[in-house]
């Protein structure tokens, strides 16, 4: 039996990632059903709010990336 | 009218007792202290309020009106809260600073005048540095020495802030200030320093994190807290605030990618939730004030809840890096879960308490028409669940297993945890409990259905963006390292041009010290000459000589009186 704990199992792994994506597509989906009382035109877009989080959320990590090189020094940079 | 004191003073009463008690009964008498304090609120609510008279100015020591009351509830709260966390401390000059330190905040919201708020903005000054102190490192203690510099900076601007508008006015009341004149300008900037406006926010990100397990607790509830009132109070409406407010919520999130030390990620988000109570101020609508307050409250819940959990992984296993740290869910279960609801409640999830705060002010916006500054804070709610919601628990409980094995915390860190986390949740499923006591009427529903669709689409996708970024290997991983900010200014250039003024100083000093040398040997000389045992002063003469001398000026004398 091995020492992984059931989260570690890639198995399991697996299924957590098929269930994570088959509610990212129902919250798409919704979409279609619940009407947006919007205060912005864009809001009633169809899943403006999904893919502003994930264009948000890549653009974030892709400037830090970039900010990274900038402003990266050693550990002990103040202290020499 | 019942009798009540002020809030402060019973803070700094339960301060010196527990300074006198033995250690036994320090902690408990700790937590004692906030129990004591809320029931004399309570009381103070049922109305009241305390003026003395200071020469001929009259000071308002207790102003109690539901704006203060709200953040005294929430100090208490904090208070009690931080104190359970921190019962298992010996340590007499964390349990007595942190005393003051609420008793200067608890005195400062409270304040109807500056020359109080002043005195409480100073005590909180130098009480919380304590805290910093108490880590008991050279780093601690320096990064300590930098906070308090510009913490009392932020006192003396106040100062000059509040003398000025007492004389321009004629009154020391603390209420709507704008920013029409100087005084104005000044004090703006000396809650701005507080609250850690963009520039002047390395302050905090420097500090806080360098400070103990405990105390990082204490000084997340107050400092910015206590500016945000102040800023509600004094600037509510100010356009500037909404820019600032949104540079601040925008900042941060890309430092706190790439940030290694997580109690440092968790301040940077200090400073991004922050932001977004700058905005509801900037904006100034009821709905918008309501939502500053109300979030402020809600971050001293969660934010507290968040950095309880990393002072508890700090606490047990010594360590604080991404680097360093992961797979620790195996042995703190629990911490992992209390962790997760505070991950969820600053992400704003349906249910958990940023949820029916952080929107209000969204909605604000986009009510007044502020549709660039409405997008930018929707990419800052994406980005706090992403740094602030993922990244934390990620990084500290799972991603790779580092191979520390580890227990949980002590009971009372798990307890303070548990109500923290309790509080959360309930806020977030029932927030007319929080709405009661905002200061202005809530008209706002929080739960219609396409409000929890649009947040959950909002979160889940930036959770596949994390996901997906991470099997690519895109991801930035947690490196051991530094990265500059603005206090490289005065931490590098500034210090750099001082060694180099010194520098040139110690040249100077030379030189003068050279030119000094060889003037005073020329002067020696002369002096040798003239004095020296060879020196024509320094000869001797007979008696005669001088009597013979007198005799000649006697004479001249007598010549002189006749003519």
């Amino acid at each position: 039996m091995s020492n992984k704990t059931w989260i570690e199992k890639r198995k399991n792994l697996v299924l957590m990632v098929r269930i994570f994506l088959a509610v990212c597509i129902l919250l798409l989906l919704l979409d279609l059903v619940i009407h947006r009382h919007e205060l912005f035109t864009w809001e009633g877009w169809f899943g403006f709010y999904g893919f502003y989080g994930f264009v948000a959320c890549v653009t974030l990590v892709l400037a830090a990336r970039l900010l990274r090189r900038l402003v990266m020094r050693r550990e002990d940079y103040y202290d020499r | 009218m019942t009798a009540s004191l002020p809030p402060a003073l019973i803070f700094f009463a339960g301060a010196l007792l527990v300074a006198l008690a033995p250690g036994r009964l320090r902690p408990a008498m700790t937590m004692l202290v906030p129990l004591v304090g809320g029931w004399n609120l309570w009381h103070l609510a049922q109305g009241g309020g305390l003026e003395v008279a200071l020469f001929d100015i009259r000071l308002e020591l207790v102003r109690a009106d539901k704006l203060a009351l709200l953040f005294g509830i929430l100090f208490h709260l904090a208070t009690f809260l931080a104190c359970l966390y921190a019962l298992h401390l010996k340590d007499r000059m964390q349990q007595v600073s942190a005393l003051i330190y609420a008793g200067g905040a608890l005195g400062a919201v409270f304040a109807g005048d500056l020359i109080t708020l002043f005195v409480a903005w100073e005590i909180m000054a130098v009480a919380s540095v304590f805290l910093i102190f108490a880590r008991r490192t050279p780093r601690a203690s320096a990064a300590g020495l930098r906070y308090l510099t510009v913490q009392i900076s932020s006192g003396l601007l106040l100062l000059a802030g509040a003398l000025l508008h007492i004389s321009e006015t004629g009154s020391p009341a603390f209420g709507a200030i704008g920013l029409g004149s100087l005084a104005g300008i000044l004090i703006f900037t000396a809650f701005g320093i507080k609250c850690a406006f963009p520039l002047v926010h390395s302050w905090l990100t420097d500090a806080y994190p360098e400070s103990t397990p405990t105390g990082m607790v204490f000084l997340a509830s107050f400092t910015t807290k206590v500016a945000v009132y102040g800023l509600a109070r004094g600037f509510a409406g100010t356009e500037v605030l909404i820019y600032i407010g949104v540079a601040m919520t925008m900042f941060p999130i890309f430092f706190a990618v790439i940030e290694n030390d997580l109690r440092r990620v968790l301040a940077f988000s200090l400073i991004n939730q922050v932001g977004f109570m700058v905005v509801g101020i900037g904006i100034g609508s009821e709905l918008a004030l309501n939502g500053a307050v109300s979030h402020a409250f809600n971050d001293v819940l969660f934010k507290g809840l968040l950095l309880m959990s990393m002072g508890a992984v700090l606490h047990q296993t010594g360590k604080i890096n991404g680097s360093e740290l992961g797979g620790l869910f195996k042995t703190m279960p629990v911490t992992t879960g209390l962790c997760i609801v505070g991950a969820a409640s600053i992400s704003a999830f349906p249910l958990f308490s940023g949820f029916v705060s952080k929107s209000m002010v969204m909605v604000a916006a986009a009510e007044e028409g502020y549709w660039i500054v409405w997008l930018l804070l929707l990419f800052a709610s994406a980005g706090v669940f992403h740094h602030a919601g993922i990244k934390i628990p990620y990084f500290a409980f799972f991603a790779h297993d580092s191979g520390i094995r580890t227990r949980e915390p002590p009971l009372n860190m798990l307890l303070a945890m548990g109500l923290s986390a309790a509080l959360c949740v309930l806020i977030g499923v029932f927030p007319s409990l929080l709405y009661g006591f905002l200061p202005w009427q809530v008209h706002y529903v929080p739960y219609t259905a396409d409000h929890v669709l649009s947040q959950l689409q909002l979160l889940f996708f930036s959770a596949l963006a994390f996901a997906w970024l991470n099997f690519a290997g895109l991801y930035p991983p947690e490196l051991r390292s530094l990265n500059l900010d603005a206090d490289w200014l005065y931490r590098r250039l500034g210090l750099g041009m001082a060694r180099r003024a010194e520098n040139a100083w110690t040249k100077a000093e030379d030189g003068g010290a050279r030119l000094a040398g060889r003037g005073g040997a020329w002067l020696l000389d002369a002096a040798a000459r003239h004095y020296g045992p060879a020196g024509i002063l320094a000869r001797t003469r007979s008696t005669g000589m001088a009597a013979l001398w007198i005799v000649i000026l006697l004479g001249i004398c007598l010549i002189l009186y006749y003519l």
